[in-house]
């Protein structure tokens, strides 16, 4: 039996009146990557914006290897190993792509303000440091070649990949994947859900958010399906599947 | 000789102003109206000990600056953790209360007759008075502001400040404390502005709040978008223009009436055409305009 990374109990959450989370729980255990479904407005993003706390939930709790983290601010759930991704792709369009893993390391001593003028020498090893990091991170991936382009001028696979490539170097033990292979080329699907695959081999939880059903049925461990905020089939992706619930929804 | 000396002395001081506001709103995104207010504070704090306790310019700038960094947390810690264009708000108030204290109380700051005769620094016992020696002692800070300046932006922080301006969101996910780093570059650049305040107090040696209004802070943002926001080096471009500029126009031989109202015409005509045709200014790599109008 493995333990639970992440934990979410009960949570609720409404936006003028329309439940967006309904008395929603789960649990992803260590190591595993869990698939989340369900038709547009099931409320699988604002789940994520509400574990990782760009939303306050109305009700329920969030727990992180046992330790209560409900209502705290995105930064120190970003520090304390949740790491995620955006579906409408988020990344910083005028720094280079290494500058963006860059920024995506957690606690930098450079990026305290006084070690810069009494401690510069310690910011400047680890910075070094990092930015070897970055480079073989960026090698491994493919993208070895583009770290001093500006992230704006990679295609639009090539940027999903560098965001999953800033949550690597977040070295989170938890990854929150919203869509990230939706809207890509064929090849840049396998290259990045090969590196999904490959993520609890080094100790990561994932859950992915994806339309791309298939996408999900190679990867996932166990499959959740979400409707209207609430979960209504759980197992694993054969079984998600074949649930009649999930082929009636997905006929509606 | 002297004339051109006092221009020279004229482009350091704004140098250091809009640098040390490049650092907010051009490297952070942060539109900040309140920059002549921290620059009158400076001048204000640094004559009124020069003037009653008689402490030395080194004593008076460090306090200077110190006093300008509280008031910055004072004005930022409020308003910089709930949304931008309430920080905007909050600068242009205390822009407004602080011109409205220098010019309203009398029997402190002298009001609207000022506070004349600041004597002149003296550093390390070496007198400064005149003015090649205030030019190379404003030049010293200058430097400074510039080196402080590089430094920051240079480094992870700058970086981080970067991914600010351009998306909180991302920085906030990539684990950076937000409210806290736009906090800290403000207090920042309000210690610098009140450098520069320093300088003119005793540079000048009479001060009076019209150096200080809000025509002043717009003054030193149109420097800051004209020169190229975003860019280290942009704003000492733009100080330069927008201080020789008017000074060309002595030479049209213009009645002072006219040249005083072509002065403001000019930088209005100036900020519109490069608003419109060159956002970016001369150098600089930032468009600054609202994150919405970017999205």
């Amino acid at each position: 039996m493995t333990g639970s990374t992440l934990g979410v109990n009960g949570l609720s959450k409404s936006f003028d009146g329309v439940r967006a989370i309904a008395d929603f729980s789960c649990e992803l255990r260590d190591g595993e990557i869990l698939g989340l479904i369900g038709p547009n407005g099931a409320g699988k993003t604002t789940l994520f914006n509400v574990v990782t706390g760009f939303i306050a939930p109305e009700h329920g709790q969030i727990s992180l290897k046992d330790n209560e983290i409900t209502g705290l601010a995105p930064y120190r759930l970003a520090n304390l190993g949740i790491a995620r991704t955006f579906q409408d792709l988020r990344l910083i369009r005028q720094l280079s792509v290494l500058e963006n893993v860059l920024l995506s390391f957690r606690s930098q001593p450079g990026e305290r303000l006084g070690n810069l003028f009494f401690r510069s020498e310690r910011s400047r090893q680890h910075e070094a440091l990092n930015r070897q990091t970055a480079i073989e991170l960026l090698e491994d991936t493919g993208l070895g070649d583009k770290a001093g382009e500006s992230a704006d001028d990679l295609s639009y696979g090539q940027q999903k990949l560098l965001s999953l490539v800033c949550c690597l170097a977040a070295e989170a033990q938890v990854l929150l994947l919203d869509e990230p292979v939706a809207g890509i080329a064929p090849e840049m699907i396998d290259k990045i859900l090969g590196i999904i695959r490959d993520l609890p081999v080094k100790g990561k939880s994932v859950i992915l958010i994806e339309h791309n059903l298939d996408a999900v049925m190679q990867v996932c461990d166990r499959v959740i399906f979400m409707d209207a905020g609430a979960k209504v089939s759980e197992g694993t992706p054969e079984e998600v599947r074949n649930d009649p619930k999930v082929i009636e929804a997905y006929i509606d | 000789m002297e004339y051109l000396l006092h221009i020279l002395i004229l482009i350091g001081i704004y140098v250091i102003l809009s640098v040390s506001l490049n650092l907010i709103t051009g490297y952070t995104g942060l539109l900040s109206i309140a920059h002549a207010a921290f620059y009158g504070v400076g001048a204000y704090v640094a004559a009124l000990m020069a003037l009653n306790l008689h402490s030395t310019f080194l004593v008076n700038i460090i306090c200077a600056v110190i006093v300008s960094g509280l008031l910055g947390a004072l004005v930022g810690i409020p308003s910089l953790r709930i949304r931008d264009d309430y920080f905007v708000i909050a600068t242009f108030a205390f822009q407004v209360i602080t011109f409205s204290i220098l010019n309203n109380w009398v029997s402190f700051t002298g009001g609207p007759m000022g506070l004349p005769g600041i004597p002149q620094p003296t550093i390390f016992g070496l007198q400064v008075s005149s003015h090649l020696g205030f030019l190379i002692l404003i030049a010293l800070f200058c430097a400074l502001t510039l080196w402080v300046t590089r430094r920051i932006v240079r480094s992870p922080f700058g970086r981080v400040l970067k991914a600010i301006r351009e998306d909180e969101v991302f920085a906030q996910a990539a684990g950076k404390n937000v409210a806290a780093y736009k906090i800290i570059v403000f207090v920042v650049g309000a210690g610098m502005a009140a450098m520069a305040g320093v300088m003119y107090a005793y540079y000048i040696s009479f001060i009076d709040p019209t150096s200080f209004t809000v025509m002043e802070s717009i003054f030193i943002i149109s420097i800051v978008i004209i020169g190229g926001a975003g860019s280290l080096w942009g704003p000492v471009v733009g100080a330069v223009v927008l201080v020789l500029l008017p000074e060309l126009l002595r030479f049209l031989g213009l009645p002072s009436s006219v040249a005083a109202n072509l002065r403001q015409i000019i930088y209005g005509g100036l900020l519109v055409v490069f608003m419109m045709w060159r956002p970016r200014g001369f150098l600089g790599e930032y468009a600054f305009q609202s994150k919405e109008a970017r999205e």
